[in-house]
C-alpha cells in the first residue's frame, strides 16, 4: 500500500497539470476558476477539451497499465503484454476500415464503434481458438496468430487504398494521440474500462496462485478456465476501449508492470492496482510532453511513449544482465 | 480424512497411464508411493485430486474444488516460482484456499520452523539454491494445513541431511494424524520412513503394504530389475539395492 499513495498522489499532480497546459495560455487561477465556472471562451476550453483529454488520459493509462500487469501474470513473463491476445491490432483494423471507407466521418463515435467491433471479434476468435481447457499456451498462439491476420488485413488496406488522404490519415491515426478527444470518447470507453476493470480485479488471488504453476494453482483451488475467461475479457474489453479512443498507444503495458515490480515485492496480485496508477501516470506524463515539446506540431503520443518505453526497456535489460 | 481411490484409470491418447488403481489410505499414514520411470505415480496422484481426467472415482474429485483445496495439499514435481518474490510470501500461497488467508501466521511460522527455513524467509525465491527452493516449496504445501499430503519427488536434488529432515518431517504429520502420500526413488528412505509403500509397475498397483512385504526379491526384480539387500534391524528397516538382475 505504500506504493499507491504515492502513485495516486502523481496521478492527481498530473492531472492537474494536463488540465493547465495547452496553447491557450491561462494562469493557474484563472483557468481553475474558468474550469470550475464555465464561462467564457477558457471555460469552454477547460471543460470541453482539456478536461476530458486529461480524463481519457487516466483512463486509457490504468486501462494499458492494468491489463499489462494481469497478462504478465497470468503468462507468468514479464515480456508480456496486452497486445499479445490480439485486441489492439484487431481493434486498430477495425479503426482502420472506418477510415477507409468514409464510415468514420459519418457520425462522432463511429470510429470507435468499429474498432471496439473488431476487437469483439477478436475476443471471439481468441475464446474459440483457446478452446475449453485451462491452458495459457494455446491462448498465447491463437493470439499470435489473430495480431499477425489483423496486421497483415492494416496493411492490405494500405496497400490498396486509392485515396492517398486516407491512407495519410490511417498512418496518423495508428500513431496514437488524445488530441481534440470530446467526453463522447471518455463516455464510450469508460463503461467497457470499467467492467474489464471489475473483471481484473478478481483475478489477483488466481494471479498470485499461478506464481507456483498452473498444477499447484488448481490444487489451491483456482478455477484455472474461468481465470483464462474473465483475463481475455477483461484485457480486451481495457485495451479495445483504450484503442479506440486513443489508438496504438504501446509499451505502457510492458514497461509499467516491469518497473513497479520491484515495489510490490513482486507480487502479481498487488502489481494490479499499482500498475493501472502507474500506467496512468505515464500516459498522463506523455501526453503532457508531446504538448510542450513540439506545441505547434501535433507531436503523437504513441511515438512519444515507445521513444520513452524503449530507452527504458533497454536499461531495465542492462540492469537485469547485471545482476540488479 | 481417508482417501479413496476406486478403479482410477487415466488415459492418454492410446496409452493407458493408470490402470484400474484402487486404494485406500487414511490419517496416520506416511505411503511411499515407488516405481520405475513411466509407472503412473505422478498420474495416479494428479488423477486422485483431479487434476487431469480420469475415469473410476476418487474420494477428492467428489469435492468441489474449494473443498478440495482445504482437503489436500499438492506439492508438483517442477519446482515453479515464476516471480522473486520472498520465501515468506511464496509460503503465504498456501493459504489461499482458508477464508482469510492472513488470519493466522501462526501456519506460515509452523512451516517454515519444520522445513528449517526461517532464516530464508527475506530472501526472493528467485535467488535461493535448488535444494532451498525445494524446502520453501515444501514449507508452502505445509502451510496449507490439510489433512492431506501429496507430493511428487519431494527430495529430488536434496543434499542427504535435508532428505533424511524432509522425510521425517513427512513421517512426523503422519503421526501427528496426517495422511501424506509422496512420490519416491530413493527405496532406502522409503523402506526407512514410509509406513506403507505402494509399487507401481506399468499404471498398476503391483504391491502394496508394509515396506518388508514390498521390497521382496521376487518384486524387485520383476519391477524394477534389481536386486537388492533387506533387513530388519533396531535402527528400523535397512534396504540397499545392490545390483542389476541378470537379463
Amino acid at each position: 500500500m505504500k506504493v499507491l499513495l504515492p502513485l495516486s498522489a502523481l496521478c492527481a499532480l498530473l492531472m492537474l497539470a494536463s488540465l493547465l497546459i495547452g496553447p491557450a495560455g491561462a494562469g493557474l487561477g484563472g483557468s481553475l476558476a474558468a474550469l470550475w465556472s464555465g464561462e467564457g471562451a477558457l471555460g469552454l476550453v477547460m471543460r470541453e477539451i482539456r478536461a476530458p483529454r486529461a480524463v481519457l488520459g487516466l483512463l486509457v493509462g490504468a486501462s494499458l497499465g492494468l491489463s499489462g500487469a494481469a497478462m504478465q501474470g497470468y503468462l507468468r513473463n514479464p515480456l508480456a503484454e496486452p497486445g499479445l491476445i490480439g485486441v489492439s491490432a484487431s481493434a486498430a483494423l477495425g479503426a482502420v476500415i472506418a477510415l477507409q471507407t468514409g464510415f468514420a466521418t459519418a457520425f462522432v463515435l463511429a470510429l470507435p464503434i468499429a474498432a471496439l467491433a473488431g476487437a469483439v471479434l477478436a475476443v471471439g476468435l481468441i475464446l474459440i481458438m483457446a478452446g475449453p481447457g485451462g491452458g495459457s499456451l494455446a491462448l498465447i498462439l491463437a493470439g499470435v496468430a489473430i495480431s499477425a491476420l489483423a496486421g497483415a488485413l492494416t496493411s492490405l488496406v494500405l496497400n490498396l487504398s486509392p485515396n492517398p488522404f486516407a491512407a495519410n490519415e490511417i498512418v496518423f491515426w495508428m500513431m496514437g494521440s488524445l488530441a481534440d478527444r470530446s467526453w463522447l470518447h471518455v463516455a464510450i470507453a469508460a463503461p467497457f474500462m470499467a467492467a474489464g476493470a471489475a473483471m481484473l480485479w478478481g483475478a489477483g488471488r488466481g494471479l498470485d496462485a499461478l506464481t507456483l504453476g498452473e498444477d499447484a494453482a488448481a490444487s489451491l483451488g483456482i478455477d484455472l478456465p474461468r481465470l483464462r475467461l474473465r483475463l481475455v475479457l477483461g484485457v480486451a474489453a481495457m485495451v479495445g476501449a483504450a484503442t479506440a479512443v486513443a489508438g496504438a498507444i504501446g509499451f505502457v503495458g510492458l514497461v509499467v508492470p516491469h518497473l513497479l515490480r520491484g515495489a510490490v515485492g513482486a507480487r502479481p496480485g498487488r502489481l494490479l492496482a499499482a500498475s493501472a496508477l502507474g500506467g496512468a501516470a505515464l500516459v498522463l506524463a506523455a501526453d503532457i510532453a508531446v504538448r510542450l515539446i513540439l506545441p505547434g506540431r501535433d507531436l503523437k503520443l504513441g511515438v512519444v511513449m515507445a521513444l520513452i518505453g524503449a530507452p527504458v526497456f533497454l536499461h531495465l535489460i542492462w540492469r537485469q544482465r547485471r545482476g540488479r | 480424512m481417508r482417501l479413496e481411490l476406486q478403479d482410477l484409470t487415466v488415459r492418454r491418447g492410446t496409452r493407458v497411464t493408470v490402470d484400474r488403481a484402487s486404494l485406500s489410505a487414511g490419517p496416520g499414514e506416511f505411503i511411499g508411493l515407488i516405481g520405475p520411470n513411466g509407472a503412473g505415480k505422478t498420474s495416479l496422484m494428479r488423477a486422485a485430486l483431479g487434476l487431469i481426467a480420469a475415469s473410476g472415482s476418487s474420494s477428492l474429485t467428489a469435492l468441489p474444488p474449494a473443498r478440495r483445496a482445504l482437503a489436500a495439499a499438492w506439492l508438483p514435481q517442477t519446482r515453479e516460482a515464476a516471480w522473486p518474490v520472498t520465501a515468506e510470501a511464496l509460503i503465504r500461497l498456501g493459504r489461499i484456499p482458508h477464508a482469510r488467508p492472513d488470519a493466522d501466521p501462526a501456519h506460515i511460522e509452523a512451516a517454515m520452523a519444520r522445513m528449517g527455513i526461517t532464516h530464508l524467509r527475506a530472501r526472493p525465491v528467485t535467488e535461493l539454491s535448488g535444494g532451498e527452493q525445494a524446502r520453501v516449496l515444501i514449507a508452502r504445501a505445509l502451510a496449507q494445513d490439510t489433512p492431506i499430503l501429496m507430493a511428487d519427488e519431494p527430495i529430488a536434488g536434496l543434499d542427504p541431511a535435508h532428505q533424511i529432515g524432509a522425510m521425517a518431517t513427512f513421517r512426523t504429520l503422519a503421526d501427528e494424524g496426517r495422511l501424506v502420500i509422496a512420490s519416491l526413488h530413493d527405496l532406502g528412505l522409503a523402506a526407512r520412513h514410509c509406513t506403507r509403500l505402494v509399487l507401481m509397475d506399468q499404471g498398476r498397483i503391483a504391491a502394496d503394504g508394509p515396506p518388508a512385504k514390498v521390497l521382496t526379491p521376487a518384486l524387485l526384480a520383476q519391477v524394477f530389475g534389481v536386486q537388492g539387500y533387506f533387513a530388519e534391524t533396531p535402527e528400523g528397516p535397512v534396504f540397499q539395492p545392490l545390483r542389476l538382475t541378470a537379463p
